[in-house]
Protein backbone atom coordinates (compact mmCIF):
# COMPACT_ATOMS: atom_id res chain seq x y z
CA UNK A 1 0.00 0.00 0.00
CA UNK A 2 1.07 3.60 -0.81
CA UNK A 3 2.54 5.25 1.81
CA UNK A 4 0.31 7.28 4.41
CA UNK A 5 0.50 10.94 2.60
CA UNK A 6 -0.81 13.85 4.50
CA UNK A 7 -2.48 15.14 1.05
CA UNK A 8 -6.61 15.31 0.98
CA UNK A 9 -8.08 12.53 -0.42
CA UNK A 10 -10.63 13.40 -3.64
CA UNK A 11 -13.76 11.20 -4.79
CA UNK A 12 -12.99 10.42 -8.55
CA UNK A 13 -16.06 11.55 -10.05
CA UNK A 14 -16.84 8.31 -12.30
CA UNK A 15 -19.69 8.41 -15.15
CA UNK A 16 -21.51 5.10 -15.59
CA UNK A 17 -23.26 4.06 -18.68
CA UNK A 18 -27.24 4.69 -18.56
CA UNK A 19 -27.91 1.67 -19.92
CA UNK A 20 -25.83 -1.11 -18.80
CA UNK A 21 -24.82 0.95 -15.38
CA UNK A 22 -21.15 -0.50 -16.20
CA UNK A 23 -18.31 2.33 -16.17
CA UNK A 24 -18.34 2.77 -19.99
CA UNK A 25 -15.09 1.36 -20.65
CA UNK A 26 -16.42 -1.85 -19.60
CA UNK A 27 -19.56 -2.09 -21.79
CA UNK A 28 -17.91 -4.39 -23.81
CA UNK A 29 -18.64 -7.06 -21.05
CA UNK A 30 -22.51 -6.50 -20.42
CA UNK A 31 -25.28 -7.42 -22.43
CA UNK A 32 -26.33 -4.56 -24.41
CA UNK A 33 -23.28 -3.86 -26.10
CA UNK A 34 -25.03 -1.69 -29.16
CA UNK A 35 -27.40 0.24 -27.07
CA UNK A 36 -24.28 0.89 -25.04
CA UNK A 37 -22.16 2.42 -27.73
CA UNK A 38 -25.59 4.38 -29.32
CA UNK A 39 -26.31 6.37 -25.69
CA UNK A 40 -22.51 6.75 -25.43
CA UNK A 41 -21.92 8.12 -28.58
CA UNK A 42 -24.98 10.72 -27.94
CA UNK A 43 -24.09 11.70 -24.38
CA UNK A 44 -20.57 11.36 -24.36
CA UNK A 45 -18.71 11.70 -28.29
CA UNK A 46 -15.19 12.18 -26.80
CA UNK A 47 -15.61 9.02 -24.78
CA UNK A 48 -16.96 7.04 -27.46
CA UNK A 49 -13.86 7.63 -29.29
CA UNK A 50 -11.43 7.17 -26.37
CA UNK A 51 -13.03 3.59 -25.77
CA UNK A 52 -14.16 2.45 -29.85
CA UNK A 53 -12.25 4.37 -32.42
CA UNK A 54 -10.16 1.93 -34.64
CA UNK A 55 -7.34 3.00 -32.36
CA UNK A 56 -9.40 1.71 -29.27
CA UNK A 57 -9.93 -1.01 -30.41
CA UNK A 58 -6.70 -2.15 -31.34
CA UNK A 59 -5.30 -1.02 -28.57
CA UNK A 60 -7.47 -2.83 -25.88
CA UNK A 61 -6.59 -6.46 -26.89
CA UNK A 62 -3.58 -6.21 -25.19
CA UNK A 63 -1.93 -9.15 -24.26
CA UNK A 64 -5.11 -11.03 -25.41
CA UNK A 65 -4.73 -13.09 -28.80
CA UNK A 66 -6.45 -12.13 -31.57
CA UNK A 67 -8.38 -15.18 -31.88
CA UNK A 68 -9.29 -15.39 -28.47
CA UNK A 69 -10.42 -11.49 -28.77
CA UNK A 70 -12.78 -12.50 -31.57
CA UNK A 71 -14.65 -14.83 -29.23
CA UNK A 72 -14.86 -12.51 -26.92
CA UNK A 73 -16.85 -10.31 -28.95
CA UNK A 74 -18.97 -13.18 -30.72
CA UNK A 75 -19.59 -13.55 -27.21
CA UNK A 76 -20.85 -10.04 -26.46
CA UNK A 77 -22.91 -10.33 -29.33
CA UNK A 78 -24.35 -14.09 -28.05
CA UNK A 79 -25.27 -12.26 -24.56
CA UNK A 80 -26.84 -9.40 -26.43
CA UNK A 81 -29.31 -11.59 -28.51
CA UNK A 82 -29.80 -13.49 -25.26
CA UNK A 83 -30.94 -10.91 -23.53
CA UNK A 84 -32.76 -9.33 -25.83
CA UNK A 85 -34.87 -12.61 -26.67
CA UNK A 86 -35.27 -12.52 -22.77
CA UNK A 87 -36.73 -8.32 -22.60
CA UNK A 88 -39.00 -9.34 -25.39
CA UNK A 89 -40.17 -12.52 -23.91
CA UNK A 90 -40.56 -10.53 -20.19
CA UNK A 91 -42.81 -7.58 -22.49
CA UNK A 92 -45.26 -10.31 -24.30
CA UNK A 93 -45.63 -11.72 -20.49
CA UNK A 94 -46.66 -8.05 -19.05
CA UNK A 95 -48.63 -7.78 -22.29
CA UNK A 96 -51.06 -10.40 -21.24
CA UNK A 97 -50.75 -9.68 -17.70
CA UNK A 98 -54.02 -8.69 -15.96
CA UNK A 99 -55.10 -6.26 -13.25
CA UNK A 100 -58.97 -7.96 -11.78
CA UNK A 101 -61.36 -5.22 -10.03
CA UNK A 102 -63.17 -7.23 -8.48
CA UNK A 103 -66.81 -6.23 -6.82
CA UNK A 104 -68.02 -8.46 -4.52
CA UNK A 105 -70.92 -8.17 -2.18
CA UNK A 106 -70.47 -9.07 1.12
CA UNK A 107 -74.31 -8.58 2.35
CA UNK A 108 -76.74 -7.08 0.80
CA UNK A 109 -75.98 -3.59 -0.79
CA UNK A 110 -72.67 -3.86 1.54
CA UNK A 111 -69.73 -4.29 -1.55
CA UNK A 112 -65.99 -4.43 -1.21
CA UNK A 113 -63.77 -4.86 -4.17
CA UNK A 114 -60.20 -6.38 -4.65
CA UNK A 115 -57.84 -5.83 -7.13
CA UNK A 116 -55.58 -8.70 -8.03
CA UNK A 117 -52.53 -8.23 -9.87
CA UNK A 118 -50.85 -4.96 -9.77
CA UNK A 119 -47.47 -6.83 -8.77
CA UNK A 120 -46.89 -8.22 -12.51
CA UNK A 121 -46.43 -4.75 -13.04
CA UNK A 122 -43.99 -3.99 -10.20
CA UNK A 123 -46.23 -1.95 -8.10
CA UNK A 124 -45.60 -2.30 -4.65
CA UNK A 125 -49.06 -3.68 -2.85
CA UNK A 126 -48.38 -2.10 0.36
CA UNK A 127 -48.02 0.58 -0.87
CA UNK A 128 -50.75 1.05 -3.47
CA UNK A 129 -52.84 -0.11 -0.32
CA UNK A 130 -51.76 2.33 1.80
CA UNK A 131 -52.37 5.15 -1.00
CA UNK A 132 -55.72 3.80 -2.08
CA UNK A 133 -57.02 3.89 1.66
CA UNK A 134 -56.00 7.89 1.58
CA UNK A 135 -57.11 9.15 -1.29
CA UNK A 136 -60.50 6.48 -1.07
CA UNK A 137 -60.86 7.59 2.55
CA UNK A 138 -61.67 3.47 3.20
CA UNK A 139 -59.92 0.42 4.70
CA UNK A 140 -57.59 -0.86 2.40
CA UNK A 141 -55.32 -3.86 3.10
CA UNK A 142 -53.89 -6.22 1.22
CA UNK A 143 -54.73 -9.67 1.97
CA UNK A 144 -54.21 -13.67 0.26
CA UNK A 145 -57.00 -14.46 -1.53
CA UNK A 146 -58.72 -18.63 -1.37
CA UNK A 147 -55.82 -19.35 -4.02
CA UNK A 148 -53.26 -18.11 -1.47
CA UNK A 149 -51.96 -15.04 -3.54
CA UNK A 150 -52.14 -11.64 -2.52
CA UNK A 151 -54.80 -9.02 -3.58
CA UNK A 152 -56.03 -5.49 -2.10
CA UNK A 153 -59.04 -5.22 -0.79
CA UNK A 154 -61.16 -2.65 -0.28
CA UNK A 155 -64.20 -1.61 1.54
CA UNK A 156 -66.85 -0.57 -0.28
CA UNK A 157 -67.77 -0.34 -4.14
CA UNK A 158 -64.83 1.37 -5.57
CA UNK A 159 -63.95 -0.13 -8.90
CA UNK A 160 -64.46 2.96 -11.25
CA UNK A 161 -62.61 5.10 -8.87
CA UNK A 162 -59.53 2.71 -8.54
CA UNK A 163 -59.71 2.34 -12.95
CA UNK A 164 -59.39 5.36 -13.20
CA UNK A 165 -56.45 6.41 -10.77
CA UNK A 166 -55.07 3.68 -12.80
CA UNK A 167 -55.31 5.06 -16.03
CA UNK A 168 -54.22 8.37 -15.27
CA UNK A 169 -51.67 6.51 -12.92
CA UNK A 170 -52.12 8.44 -9.56
CA UNK A 171 -48.99 8.13 -7.27
CA UNK A 172 -47.74 4.63 -7.52
CA UNK A 173 -50.01 2.77 -9.48
CA UNK A 174 -48.12 3.65 -12.62
CA UNK A 175 -47.48 1.35 -15.58
CA UNK A 176 -50.89 -0.58 -16.22
CA UNK A 177 -51.94 -0.43 -19.70
CA UNK A 178 -55.44 0.49 -19.81
CA UNK A 179 -56.40 -2.46 -21.59
CA UNK A 180 -55.03 -4.81 -18.81
CA UNK A 181 -57.44 -3.68 -16.29
CA UNK A 182 -60.58 -5.39 -16.02
CA UNK A 183 -63.67 -5.07 -14.07
CA UNK A 184 -65.45 -8.10 -12.64
CA UNK A 185 -68.15 -9.11 -10.40
CA UNK A 186 -68.57 -12.08 -7.98
CA UNK A 187 -72.19 -12.41 -7.13
CA UNK A 188 -72.82 -14.68 -4.08
CA UNK B 1 -21.04 -13.63 -2.48
CA UNK B 2 -23.89 -11.59 -4.27
CA UNK B 3 -24.39 -13.60 -7.59
CA UNK B 4 -27.89 -14.61 -6.60
CA UNK B 5 -28.48 -11.88 -4.21
CA UNK B 6 -32.63 -10.16 -3.79
CA UNK B 7 -33.75 -8.19 -1.73
CA UNK B 8 -35.68 -11.50 -0.32
CA UNK B 9 -32.44 -11.91 1.18
CA UNK B 10 -32.40 -9.55 3.15
CA UNK B 11 -33.80 -10.45 7.04
CA UNK B 12 -33.88 -7.15 8.61
CA UNK B 13 -32.60 -3.16 8.41
CA UNK B 14 -31.58 -1.83 12.03
CA UNK B 15 -29.85 1.37 12.56
CA UNK B 16 -27.29 0.40 15.00
CA UNK B 17 -25.89 1.40 18.61
CA UNK B 18 -23.30 4.23 19.03
CA UNK B 19 -20.98 1.91 20.82
CA UNK B 20 -21.43 -0.53 17.68
CA UNK B 21 -20.84 1.93 15.06
CA UNK B 22 -17.59 3.27 17.28
CA UNK B 23 -16.33 -0.45 16.84
CA UNK B 24 -17.00 -0.05 12.83
CA UNK B 25 -14.86 2.72 12.59
CA UNK B 26 -12.38 1.64 14.74
CA UNK B 27 -12.15 -1.82 12.45
CA UNK B 28 -12.46 0.01 9.04
CA UNK B 29 -9.89 2.43 9.98
CA UNK B 30 -7.55 -0.33 11.22
CA UNK B 31 -7.99 -1.92 7.76
CA UNK B 32 -7.97 0.61 5.41
CA UNK B 33 -5.28 3.75 6.64
CA UNK B 34 -6.06 5.87 3.95
CA UNK B 35 -9.52 6.58 5.77
CA UNK B 36 -7.71 8.48 8.32
CA UNK B 37 -6.36 10.56 5.55
CA UNK B 38 -7.89 14.27 5.30
CA UNK B 39 -10.36 14.64 2.61
CA UNK B 40 -12.05 17.40 0.43
CA UNK B 41 -13.62 18.86 3.71
CA UNK B 42 -11.09 20.88 5.83
CA UNK B 43 -10.67 18.91 9.36
CA UNK B 44 -12.24 16.04 8.38
CA UNK B 45 -11.00 12.59 8.20
CA UNK B 46 -12.03 10.69 5.38
CA UNK B 47 -13.97 7.93 6.96
CA UNK B 48 -15.91 10.89 8.60
CA UNK B 49 -16.36 12.70 5.27
CA UNK B 50 -17.77 9.73 3.82
CA UNK B 51 -19.79 8.28 7.18
CA UNK B 52 -20.06 11.80 9.06
CA UNK B 53 -20.06 10.91 13.01
CA UNK B 54 -23.80 12.41 13.54
CA UNK B 55 -25.38 10.00 11.02
CA UNK B 56 -26.71 6.70 11.86
CA UNK B 57 -25.55 3.89 9.78
CA UNK B 58 -27.82 0.88 9.33
CA UNK B 59 -27.07 -2.64 9.99
CA UNK B 60 -28.75 -4.53 6.78
CA UNK B 61 -29.16 -8.43 8.26
CA UNK B 62 -29.08 -10.45 4.74
CA UNK B 63 -29.21 -14.61 4.21
CA UNK B 64 -26.07 -16.72 5.75
CA UNK B 65 -24.72 -14.22 8.16
CA UNK B 66 -23.96 -11.41 5.57
CA UNK B 67 -23.98 -8.28 6.76
CA UNK B 68 -24.37 -4.63 4.48
CA UNK B 69 -23.77 -1.25 6.40
CA UNK B 70 -25.50 1.49 4.58
CA UNK B 71 -25.43 5.07 4.66
CA UNK B 72 -28.95 6.92 3.66
CA UNK B 73 -29.84 3.69 1.77
CA UNK B 74 -26.45 3.29 -0.45
CA UNK B 75 -24.40 0.47 0.83
CA UNK B 76 -21.08 0.90 1.73
CA UNK B 77 -19.42 -1.83 3.38
CA UNK B 78 -20.13 -5.30 3.81
CA UNK B 79 -19.16 -7.97 6.02
CA UNK B 80 -19.14 -12.13 5.91
CA UNK B 81 -20.05 -13.27 9.99
CA UNK B 82 -17.37 -10.87 11.39
CA UNK B 83 -14.79 -11.22 8.99
CA UNK B 84 -12.84 -8.30 7.16
CA UNK B 85 -15.53 -5.20 5.95
CA UNK B 86 -15.40 -5.08 2.21
CA UNK B 87 -15.86 -1.74 0.58
CA UNK B 88 -18.47 -1.95 -2.09
CA UNK B 89 -17.68 -1.49 -5.79
CA UNK B 90 -19.23 1.80 -6.37
CA UNK B 91 -16.92 2.85 -2.86
CA UNK B 92 -13.63 1.90 -4.46
CA UNK B 93 -14.45 3.39 -7.55
CA UNK B 94 -14.22 6.75 -6.24
CA UNK B 95 -11.49 6.29 -3.73
CA UNK B 96 -9.61 3.36 -5.58
CA UNK B 97 -6.81 3.59 -3.06
CA UNK B 98 -9.33 2.30 -0.39
CA UNK B 99 -7.75 -0.85 -1.29
CA UNK B 100 -4.32 -2.17 -2.41
CA UNK B 101 -4.51 -3.35 -6.13
CA UNK B 102 -3.94 -6.88 -8.02
CA UNK B 103 -4.60 -6.87 -11.80
CA UNK B 104 -6.25 -9.58 -14.27
CA UNK B 105 -5.59 -9.79 -17.44
CA UNK B 106 -7.81 -9.13 -20.79
CA UNK B 107 -8.72 -12.79 -20.57
CA UNK B 108 -9.91 -13.20 -17.41
CA UNK B 109 -12.31 -10.34 -16.66
CA UNK B 110 -15.45 -12.32 -18.33
CA UNK B 111 -14.69 -14.98 -15.57
CA UNK B 112 -14.71 -12.09 -12.78
CA UNK B 113 -17.82 -10.83 -14.29
CA UNK B 114 -19.34 -14.36 -14.13
CA UNK B 115 -18.08 -14.59 -10.19
CA UNK B 116 -15.42 -16.67 -10.47
CA UNK B 117 -12.62 -16.85 -8.23
CA UNK B 118 -9.48 -15.59 -10.32
CA UNK B 119 -6.50 -17.63 -10.78
CA UNK B 120 -2.85 -17.37 -10.34
CA UNK B 121 -2.14 -17.55 -13.91
CA UNK B 122 -4.45 -14.31 -14.71
CA UNK B 123 -2.05 -12.37 -12.22
CA UNK B 124 0.97 -13.04 -13.51
CA UNK B 125 0.63 -13.53 -16.92
CA UNK B 126 2.27 -10.20 -18.95
CA UNK B 127 -1.10 -8.81 -19.04
CA UNK B 128 -1.36 -8.99 -15.01
CA UNK B 129 -0.08 -6.97 -12.65
CA UNK B 130 0.93 -7.92 -8.93
CA UNK B 131 2.89 -5.53 -6.46
CA UNK B 132 6.59 -5.90 -6.25
CA UNK B 133 7.93 -7.92 -3.54
CA UNK B 134 8.79 -4.87 -1.01
CA UNK B 135 5.50 -3.74 -1.32
CA UNK B 136 3.78 -7.78 -0.37
CA UNK B 137 0.24 -7.83 0.19
CA UNK B 138 -0.30 -10.67 2.72
CA UNK B 139 -2.79 -13.69 2.54
CA UNK B 140 -6.25 -12.28 3.67
CA UNK B 141 -5.62 -8.77 2.43
CA UNK B 142 -8.96 -7.12 0.77
CA UNK B 143 -7.79 -6.09 -2.44
CA UNK B 144 -9.40 -3.77 -5.61
CA UNK B 145 -9.42 -6.23 -8.92
CA UNK B 146 -7.97 -4.09 -11.54
CA UNK B 147 -7.80 -5.35 -15.38
CA UNK B 148 -5.98 -4.66 -17.79
CA UNK B 149 -6.11 -1.68 -19.78
CA UNK B 150 -8.83 -0.47 -17.70
CA UNK B 151 -9.39 2.67 -15.30
CA UNK B 152 -11.81 1.20 -12.92
CA UNK B 153 -11.67 -1.91 -10.41
CA UNK B 154 -13.76 -4.50 -12.29
CA UNK B 155 -14.37 -5.96 -8.87
CA UNK B 156 -13.32 -6.80 -5.16
CA UNK B 157 -11.80 -9.88 -3.25
CA UNK B 158 -9.67 -11.72 -0.82
CA UNK B 159 -6.13 -12.56 -1.00
CA UNK B 160 -5.95 -16.62 -1.22
CA UNK B 161 -2.11 -16.59 -0.87
CA UNK B 162 0.23 -13.60 -0.28
CA UNK B 163 1.37 -11.88 -3.26
CA UNK B 164 4.93 -13.54 -3.57
CA UNK B 165 3.37 -16.95 -3.33
CA UNK B 166 0.71 -16.46 -6.24
CA UNK B 167 4.13 -15.60 -8.21
CA UNK B 168 5.87 -18.56 -7.29
CA UNK B 169 2.92 -21.16 -7.28
CA UNK B 170 1.03 -19.57 -10.31
CA UNK B 171 -1.76 -22.30 -10.33
CA UNK B 172 -5.41 -22.17 -8.37
CA UNK B 173 -6.98 -19.70 -6.58
CA UNK B 174 -5.31 -16.09 -6.04
CA UNK B 175 -8.18 -14.22 -5.38
CA UNK B 176 -11.93 -14.90 -4.00
CA UNK B 177 -13.95 -12.61 -5.39
CA UNK B 178 -16.18 -10.60 -3.03
CA UNK B 179 -17.97 -8.55 -5.21
CA UNK B 180 -17.76 -7.66 -8.96
CA UNK B 181 -19.37 -5.20 -11.65
CA UNK B 182 -23.16 -6.47 -12.45
CA UNK B 183 -23.34 -8.67 -9.36
CA UNK B 184 -26.51 -7.88 -7.78
CA UNK B 185 -25.08 -6.04 -5.26
CA UNK B 186 -24.15 -3.90 -7.63
CA UNK B 187 -27.64 -3.99 -9.07
CA UNK B 188 -28.87 -2.66 -5.63
CA UNK B 189 -27.51 0.87 -6.18
CA UNK B 190 -30.14 1.68 -2.86
CA UNK B 191 -31.09 -0.91 -0.30
ZN1 LIG C 1 -23.05 0.24 -20.98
Amino acid sequence: MDAPSTSSVLPLDILYCQVCTFPPEYCEFGSSVSKCKTWLEGAHPELYDKYWSEDALAKKIGTLSLEKEKKLEQEGKKKEAKAEAKASAAAKKLKESQVIIKRIERSKRKYVTSVFGLEAFHIDLKKAAKQLAQSLARGASVTLNPQGLEEIVIQGDVGDEVEEMLAKGVGVLKGVPEDNVVQVEEKK
Amino acid sequence: MFKKFTKEDISSQTSIKSSAQRAIRASLLKQCPLLSQPSEEPDTPLLEYIWPKKENITLVKCRDHLSIYALHGEPLWFQHFDGPLFPTLRLVHKYPNLLPHVGIDRGAIKFLLSGASMMCPGLTSPGGFLPLAESLIPEGTVVAIMAEGKEHAAGVGIMKLDSEEVKKVNKGVAVESVTYLGDDLWGMKTI
